[in-house]
């Protein structure tokens, strides 16, 4: 009935897009990876020595554990926080769709803009937060939330981030609630369960497919935090608070080390790789 | 639930919703103190007075703020452009169509689904200065449509694979020809699917901060995002301008804000239809 070729026809741009911007990029990302670059001399091979440059080179490291650092602060914060707001908001009424319209608000705007704001809110001197810590006496000196000390600074920009995306994994626990039949949650209503034994024995265990889904889609996001560290701390102090994706954006751009910059992507591509396809076999066993 | 437990519930619901709300408000409050109220240290909770002259000092910052606007909006719509011309046709084809390859071309239509864009700046970059897309709206379209294309094609397939094949087959016989199919039979049924995908792709491209950053170098290219953050650490006389800094802020976040309210059915359904972000 149709042509085979007509479909072919249809798929043709979308397809030689992505063979130009997408798999192109990905094979020269791995060619540059083996070759020492400067954009001034030709490009020479030099095989695995970016990597191995990589792998001695401490800022790599420092940066690689900060963004973990960040990732294992921020994420139990995320999925649990999350949950309990889901919990609070899941059933249906006035209050709790409004609330849940709020929490969701800062999801939709920019993390650049959102870090943009909080780096005001913790400003040592123009900052509000460190004004209501004085004015409640929690604090008699204001503090220096950012690019002083990077554990301070790991903190103040978590919270931020917490405000910004605690929507999202709020808004699919609610639909994961939502999608229980009834008839589940009222058969243990019958056995006389009270709510803690409820949430504990029917709603977490039939909702920890999607609770596995939003912990591997933040933690993917934490590994690839950059706006809100090159906006709020630009890696200070000494590059301690530069993220993995900031170092290479250093390494590539300001500092023009093609190559290098070039591996240390596909190191990054390949850590990011490894818990997307997880997530997809997650997601593809979710539709089934 | 008994009726303490609801109004503690409810109660819990204002709170927090007030939390989240509070830096938003704040920051717009803060946007329209006068000048030397948002300098002061330390910084007031209520404006004592009311000014825009945080908006005029925006409206004239370098290069003008209708320029950054002009630069962030039109990346918006060139990227929504672009993801619908490459994503409607595609989407029809691999929900309707024999196509020899067919598994193999959807993998590689979904590939910077795993390939984060992050990772594929510094290769990116390279082929754009050398066919000169950078500093352009359209390399900084094409940029984001890379980021947006598996997510619209995922949505828009499962979109047009759901027109029931009775309506389609009436049309085959009529005689229309697969462009007219696609635009008589199966556009209007799919329109809230292509809600959908415009929405995520004004948001994604007009938040967006990296690829901004490191595809447009010169300063009339810059993006709002990115002239506001050179701004932030601006070492003027006054040191940064906060006053201006929150009036950008909230030009940034009423658009988003604003589509979010309007299509949140449309935002929800592509939230839970295409989680894989």
């Amino acid at each position: 009935m149709r042509h085979r070729w007509t479909g072919l026809a249809y798929v043709a741009p979308a397809l030689a897009f992505v063979l130009v911007f997408t798999v192109y990029p990905l094979g020269r990302m791995i060619w540059l990876s083996l070759h020492e670059w400067s954009l001034i001399a030709e490009p020479h091979f030099i095989g695995l020595e970016n990597f191995r440059t990589a792998f001695s080179d401490r800022q790599f490291w420092v940066s690689f554990l900060f963004t973990l650092e960040y990732t294992a602060l921020i994420t139990p914060v995320l999925i649990v926080g999350g949950y309990l707001l889901a919990l609070l908001t899941a059933s249906a009424s006035r209050v709790r769709a409004i609330a849940r319209t709020i929490i969701f608000v800062p999801v939709v705007i920019g993390l650049g803009v959102s870090s943009l704001l909080w780096y005001w809110l913790f400003s040592t001197d123009f900052g509000v937060i460190n004004r209501i810590l004085l004015d409640l006496g929690v604090v008699d000196q204001p503090v220096l939330w950012l690019g002083v000390d990077a554990g301070t600074s790991n903190s103040a920009i978590s919270v931020s981030v917490v405000w910004k995306v605690i929507g999202f994994g709020m808004i699919l626990f609610v639909g994961a609630i939502q999608a229980i039949p009834t008839e589940i949650t009222e058969a243990s209503l019958v056995d006389g369960a009270g709510y803690l034994q409820r949430v504990g024995r029917v709603i977490l265990p039939l909702t920890m497919r999607t609770v596995l889904l939003v912990t591997l889609v933040s933690v993917i996001g934490s590994l690839l935090a950059f706006d809100q560290f090159y906006i709020m701390t630009a890696g200070q102090p000494q590059n301690e608070t530069a993220t993995s994706v900031f170092f290479v954006y250093l390494n590539s751009f300001p500092y023009l080390k093609l190559g290098y910059g070039a591996a240390l992507s596909l190191i990054l591509a390949a850590t990011i790789l490894a818990f997307t396809v997880v997530q997809l076999v997650l997601t593809r066993r979710s539709e089934a | 639930m008994n009726r303490r437990t609801g109004f503690l519930v409810a109660a819990g619901c204002v709170a927090i919703s007030t939390i989240m709300l509070l830096p938003l408000v704040y920051s717009m409050l803060a946007s329209i103190k006068p000048a030397a109220e948002a300098a002061a240290t330390p910084p007031t909770y209520l404006p004592h007075g009311i000014s825009l002259d945080s908006y005029r000092r925006l409206w004239d910052y370098q290069e003008g703020l209708l320029t950054y606007l002009g630069n962030s909006l039109g990346a918006a719509v060139l990227t929504i452009v672009l993801t619908l011309l490459l994503t409607v046709p595609a989407g029809y084809a691999l929900a309707r169509f024999p196509i020899p390859g067919k598994e193999l071309i959807f993998i590689v239509l979904l590939l910077s689904l795993i390939v984060p864009y992050q990772a594929l700046l510094t290769p990116m970059f390279l082929m754009f200065a050398k066919i000169g897309l950078t500093n352009s709206a359209i390399g900084l379209a094409v940029l984001h449509t890379t980021i947006q294309l598996p997510f619209s094609l995922y949505i828009l397939r499962n979109s047009f694979a759901a027109v029931p094949r009775e309506t389609e087959e009436a049309a085959v016989m009529d005689g229309a020809g697969s462009l007219q199919t696609l635009l008589r039979i199966f556009i209007p049924p799919t329109v809230p699917a292509v809600v959908t995908v415009t929405l995520f792709a004004f948001i994604a491209s007009w938040n967006e901060f990296l690829g901004a950053l490191v595809m447009m170098s010169a300063g009339e290219r810059f993006t709002l995002p990115v002239i506001l953050a050179t701004a932030r650490t601006e070492t003027s006389l006054g040191g940064t301008d906060w006053g201006m800094l929150q009036a950008g802020v909230t030009i940034s976040i009423i658009p988003c804000v604003l589509v979010y309210l309007l299509l949140q059915r449309y935002y929800m359904a592509g939230l839970m239809s295409g989680a894989v972000k």
